[in-house]
């Protein structure tokens, strides 16, 4: 009797996940889904904080895709482990800090771990050919297969028909008949497919689903590492990174504003972290503090806290500073105008 | 004999409540029960799905302004 063949599926939540899986379901191979928690992963987060988006649905699309598959599936927090692929990319960045053929051949080498620790058999991928600028090539398709160590145990079931047939197709564990051959930047066929399979409501593709391919997002963070000289960051940098307007006055300290009430909400709970300002004779945002700030710096900081504030045309407006550790002072601030801070401190 | 368990999953956005609850389940034992506490009210959702998926019961859920809390049972 044959045993049973087994692939794990990288899902990511979009479609082409979704139906590389499915397609190789229809052929009888048992599947389960792993999805990679790298800390850059857009959705889902700005949902959570921002007021306008509470009404909004939310959902995690890489479970969504597991329940309409109806296979498992296994978050791994990868988050220590990627920061070396994101500091030190042997492949360089894209267009912005995205360094997605290093990323990519990171997250195969970990299903090929998994799958060996697991007894699976093969390693489904949803890429198609010509699709991305730079993991999804022809040229660098195959390298990523090397270089993860996973080789031909990694299949790309849409575009299999591009390459030579993988270990699985040799093996007969799939037929090469039942892959496909989608190349390109078009999503027209996989959208056709997908009404074939009746799955709707997936998440629609071509979204960024990295903050590192933002370039606001990237912007910052490359301002965080320039001004700490180093690489180095926690998982709190990445979150803050995602909220509100970032203002470097000097190279030692940068302001982190709220720009509405659900960041705010976020980023109270970083007040234990961080020196924090907040305007008390007037509705302002709350602000907080990054870096080494002198008291000269942080009464620079308060009057910019009073420039977003609805005291910005007035003289005088009070404010709070607060430190880590509870303790506060009161103080009142002149509203920096807008002549007197420079666009180069916008992040 | 079934165990009844707390997750504080306070103050981590999705998809950090799956992850932890996942992590937490892989050593308990079949019938004990999980409460799960978060802030991210996406985690209904999500601790939600992530039961189906896997095979165990989710048997409560509150939620206000505040918090999520879910209470699941673990079958094996």
């Amino acid at each position: 009797m044959s045993r049973q063949i087994k692939a794990v599926s990288l899902i990511s939540g979009g479609l082409d996940s979704l139906l590389a899986t499915k397609v190789i379901m229809e052929q009888g191979v048992h599947v389960e889904g792993i999805n990679f928690y790298t800390g850059f992963c857009v959705e889902g987060h700005t949902h959570a904080i921002r007021k306008k988006d509470k009404a909004k649905p939310k959902r995690n699309n890489a479970l969504w895709v597991a329940e309409q598959l109806g296979i498992k599936l296994h978050i791994i927090d990868v988050i220590e482990e990627y920061k070396d692929v994101l500091i030190n990319p042997k492949h360089g960045y894209g267009a912005n800090m995205n360094p997605c053929h290093d990323c990519k051949t990171f997250m195969v080498h970990k299903a090929l771990e998994w799958i060996e620790s697991n007894d699976f058999d093969f390693i489904i991928t949803g890429e198609v050919v010509g699709q991305r600028p730079m993991s999804q090539r022809k040229d660098t398709m195959p390298v990523i297969a090397r270089e993860s160590g996973a080789g031909d145990r990694l299949l790309r079931p849409l575009c299999a028909k591009h390459f030579e047939p993988s270990l699985p197709e040799r093996e007969n564990w799939v037929k090469r008949d039942e892959l496909l051959d989608f190349h390109g930047r078009s999503r027209k066929p996989q959208m056709a497919l997908a009404k074939k399979y009746g799955f709707e409501d997936y998440a629609q593709p071509a979204g960024g689903c990295c903050f590192l391919t933002d370039e606001n997002y990237s912007k910052k963070l490359v301002d965080l590492w320039d001004a700490r000289g180093n690489k180095e960051y926690e998982m709190d940098d990445i979150m803050l990174l995602k909220v509100g307007r970032h203002i470097r006055p000097a190279n030692h300290f940068k302001l982190i504003v709220a720009r509405e009430e659900g960041e705010v909400n976020f980023m109270q709970g970083y007040r234990n972290r961080f020196i924090s300002i907040k305007t008390t004779s007037h509705p302002g945002p709350l602000v907080l503090v990054d870096g080494q700030p002198s008291a000269e710096d942080l009464q620079l900081a308060a009057r910019i806290a009073a420039r977003f504030s609805k005291g910005k045309q007035d003289d005088e407006v009070e404010v709070e500073l607060r430190q880590a550790n509870g303790e506060s002072e009161l103080i009142s601030v002149k509203p920096m105008s807008v002549t007197e801070m420079p666009e180069s401190w916008y992040v | 004999m079934m165990a009844e368990y707390k997750l504080d999953a306070t103050g981590l956005l999705c998809p950090m409540p799956v992850i932890k609850t996942q992590d937490r389940v892989a050593d308990l034992q079949n019938g004990d029960v999980l409460e799960v506490i978060c802030t991210d009210p996406g985690a209904l959702n999500d601790v939600g799905a992530w039961c189906r998926i896997n095979g165990h019961k989710l048997l409560e859920t509150q939620q206000d302004e505040a918090q999520v809390i879910i209470k699941l049972e673990v079958m094996r």
